[in-house]
């Protein structure tokens, strides 16, 4: 749990709070890998300050020559278009490599997000990590 | 009735997206409005404080931004305003994914997504002073 913020608790009237705490942030990114496919597991909130953290990581992936990527939102609670981006920002050069970014595991309300934006239509999002390590079999056997 | 009104003033630096979205949840919450309700403010939120701090501040961080979630008895509102370069919703595209995917475009979904949650949406400027006002209606939808 992050500290109270000053202005909680103030239910009427206004509250003018002073600038809030600097908060470290609230995400992160794991590596695993099963055979060719690297599986990077989001953790916290994905936001236009952590967009950076997820884009090294495909960064790096692409630096392994690792172009099969699950990405596992299992711990993934918030998303914004900034981290949305950062996929649209990679699909097609990892795509043209002969692999592919699917996302898997993700919340509803995560879900959601990217149902919002369509996309459904783009990206294979699959309900568990299993199921999209054995798309990436099935298209490689 | 009278409005309630919270504020809260941040600096422009996407660090402090987190306290902005914790600050709307505290406020909406509390003006019983339902956890997916809440949870579309928060992205809507999100999306228009990265906008001011990327397009209106151009990514610098010495500037301010005000936010203010204000609760009558039919509708909540949050009102963010800025000092910086103006939005021009005359000039504003939806988002087409797969030309963006095309040309590893990573921004640009920002206002789509505010629209799409939210039930208005309205972008106001006068005198050096720019306003985005986010509208959730209790009773709508």
């Amino acid at each position: 749990m992050r500290p109270v913020h000053p202005n909680d608790g103030l239910p009427v009237g206004t509250a003018q709070s002073l600038y809030p705490n600097i908060s470290m942030s609230d995400f992160s990114v794991g590596f695993r890998s099963t055979g060719e496919v690297r599986i990077l597991d989001l953790k916290g909130e994905l936001d236009a300050h952590t967009a950076s953290e997820l884009e090294a990581a495909i960064q790096k992936c692409q630096s392994d020559q690792a172009v099969q990527i699950i990405v596992n939102g299992a711990n993934l609670v918030y998303i914004s278009s900034a981290g949305l981006g950062v996929f649209m920002a990679y699909i097609e050069e990892v795509r043209e490599k002969g692999g592919d970014i699917k996302i898997a595991a993700l919340q509803p309300k995560v879900f959601n997000v990217f149902d919002l934006l369509g996309f459904p239509m783009l990206f294979d999002i699959t309900d568990s990590e299993d199921e999209a390590v054995s798309r990436f079999s099935a298209a490689t056997s | 009735m009278a409005s309630i009104i919270h504020k809260l003033k941040i600096p422009s630096s996407t660090q402090f997206l987190e306290d902005v979205r914790e600050f709307v949840t505290t406020h909406a919450s509390e003006a019983s409005f339902s956890e997916s309700v809440v949870e579309q403010m928060k992205i809507a939120v999100d999306e228009a404080c990265t906008n001011v701090i990327e397009h209106a501040y151009n990514n610098e961080s010495n500037h301010s931004i005000d936010i203010a979630v204000i609760v009558n008895p039919d509708r909540l509102t949050v009102r963010i305003r800025d000092r910086g370069r103006k939005f021009d919703s005359q000039a504003y595209r939806e988002p087409d994914l797969m030309a963006f995917a095309k040309n590893r475009k990573a921004g640009g979904f920002g206002v789509h997504i505010m629209r799409r949650l939210m039930d208005e949406v309205q972008f106001n400027s006068k005198g050096g002073l720019n306003e985005t006002l986010l509208v959730k209606f209790r009773n709508a939808r």
